[in-house]
């Protein structure tokens, strides 16, 4: 199995503008400390960590939203830490992004339709109307849906039509961030349910970040653990919940509440 | 024991149509209890919070029922002397930590504010107060936090702030409205724990609104289950984790995710599910008008 993505101690810093003094350059915060992974392709990768682990940030760097300060991120064996926007373009349509928030990463002024033709008439695609079609079909909204606002939307409808812009235009690589985190348990479970089909059906790679480990066990085959920029486990997912070895992930797991009052918990 | 809070055939409408928000809603709340309140978004589990704590939206009308807080009927007393006895005897945490505090205020006074202009107590004495509360809610250096403003603070500071407030004036009810969604796991654990020992060491009653069975089955003692505004089951925790009398609140358990279990339990709640409860919350509404 070939390798999609390549990182090679990968750093990003950020500078601190609460702590800029008021002449001179503000301080840099380490937010990726060295993250060293590969993601063969056809795999369905979990990132999991606490809020300001820095687990967005390396999402963002991966689809190149946010430069590298230091390392390597190759895709498909083509370096693409430092490349420029304009070289940066033909690719972008090969890694797509699912976002946290439907509502506010859908435009409300657009109808579904729009939104997932928007893309597609950038890339240059033929048949666009088709092709909105079928990625609807694929996320499983019915076609008449076509000419609904986002707001006409439940909040799972609208996480459907994000996935479905992100299909239309036949990535080979997938960055889910925490697209589950505002639903109910029912849609949580069909967003996920219809995730694991298209990874199947589409042969896609997918990186799924998550603060909740309890969604990712069935979906994801390796999770990595983040923990204040670094990698602290990188396992598979029978051995991460078999045997969590990093102290963090240990902490993690031990945080969530199961639905079962004898679970010990303090 | 008489409840503390006793909620009798409590139907809330949309003003301007005929919809229900809440439907027939009866539950009762005993002194130190914790009740949880869930269901799916819509399913009218905050706006019980909100029917008690006086503040339900403009478009929404207290139609039919009774609130009963302490051994009054808040619907028969005039507005001025509602609001008082809410304020004195209840108090909210709030979901979103950031919204919920006013940005350009220090920390201090927007403990204080409610002591002095409410309970008119004297500043230094709420002052006080406040430090010992930021204490209790193991808030380090709480002179500090006081003179600060909500953006210097992260997140898990910010929602104990909210409970060290919310038990500031020794409310004897408590609404937590989903006070930990906001949060990762570990924070949640702690503040969900912070909750619990706070709820134990003033003997107040809870009502947590949560979507989150796990939470549930942690914090709460009973459980009322809602869908569309209308209480589908109201049980104790034990019973209920043993096995749910109703179809709906099983298959909502069934849909709760368990890292426990090498299959991740991603099972929705079936459609014939939904249509079933869909239908028993329809048949409450034969005959429902609007006065």
């Amino acid at each position: 199995m070939t390798d999609l993505y390549q990182i090679r101690d990968l750093r990003l810093s950020l500078a601190d503008m609460t702590a800029k003094p008021l002449f001179g350059t503000a301080p840099r915060i380490e937010i990726l400390r060295g993250l060293t992974f590969d993601i063969p392709k056809g795999e369905v990768l979990g990132i999991v960590g606490g809020s300001g682990s820095g687990k967005s940030t390396l999402g963002r760097a991966m689809v190149r939203l946010l430069e590298p300060s230091g390392g390597s991120i190759h895709f498909e064996d083509q370096d693409i830490t430092h490349l420029p926007e304009a070289a940066l373009r033909p690719l972008r349509r090969r890694f797509q992004m699912i976002f946290q928030d439907p509502m506010s990463s859908l435009n409300p002024r657009r109808r579904v339709a729009g939104i997932i033709a928007g893309p597609l008439a950038l890339h240059g695609f033929d048949r666009i109307d088709a092709r909105v079609d079928e990625a609807l079909d694929h996320v499983g909204l019915p076609r008449a849906l076509r000419h609904r606002y986002p707001h006409e939307l439940s909040g799972g409808q609208r996480q459907r039509v994000g996935i479905a812009r992100a299909i239309a235009m036949q990535p080979e690589f997938i960055l889910a961030d925490e697209i589950v985190s505002g639903l109910d348990v029912s849609s949580q479970a069909q967003i996920l349910n219809l995730l694991e089909g298209l990874v199947r059906d589409l042969g896609l790679t997918l990186a799924f970040i998550s603060h909740d480990l309890s969604v990712i066990r069935r979906l994801c085959s390796r999770i990595l653990v983040l923990h204040r920029g670094e990698i602290v486990e990188n396992a598979t997912s029978e051995q991460l919940f078999a045997a969590p070895q990093a102290a963090y992930t240990r902490e993690l797991l031990a945080a969530i509440p199961l639905p079962d009052p004898g679970q010990p918990w303090d | 024991m008489t409840p503390f809070l006793s909620i009798r055939n409590l139907s809330v409408g949309l003003r301007g149509s005929n919809a229900r928000l809440l439907r027939d809603v009866t539950l009762t709340l005993n002194p130190g209890e914790v009740r949880g309140l869930v269901g799916e978004s819509g399913a009218g589990k905050s706006m019980i919070g909100k029917a008690i704590l006086g503040t339900l939206p403009l478009s929404a009308t207290a139609l039919k029922g009774e609130i009963w807080l302490d051994g009054i009927d808040l619907q028969r007393l005039p507005p001025a002397e509602r609001r008082r006895k809410i304020g004195a005897t209840a108090a909210l945490i709030p979901q979103d930590p950031l919204t919920a505090l006013n940005p350009s205020r220090r920390i201090g006074p927007q403990i204080t504010d409610r002591l002095v202009d409410i309970l008119r107590w004297p500043c230094a004495k709420a002052t006080a107060r406040a430090l010992e509360l930021l204490d209790q809610v193991h808030i380090p250096d709480a002179p500090r936090v006081m003179r600060s403003y909500p953006h210097e603070l992260s997140g898990g500071m910010r929602q104990r702030i909210l409970i060290a407030s919310a038990f500031a004036a020794e409310p004897k009810l408590i609404v937590a409205d989903e006070p930990t969604t906001a949060l990762d796991v570990t924070v949640q654990k702690q503040i969900l724990k912070l909750i619990r020992d706070m709820q134990a060491r003033h003997g107040t009653a809870l009502l947590f609104v949560t979507h989150d069975l796990g939470v549930v089955s942690k914090v709460c003692q009973s459980l009322s289950v809602l869908y569309s505004g209308k209480v589908i089951e109201d049980t104790t925790v034990p019973t209920f984790f043993a096995g749910p009398a109703h179809r709906y609140s099983a298959a909502l358990l069934a849909a709760t995710p368990k890292y426990t279990d090498p299959m991740g339990s991603l099972t929705p709640v079936p459609e014939e599910v939904v249509a079933e409860v869909r239908a028993e919350v329809a048949a409450t509404d034969k005959g429902w008008r609007h006065d």
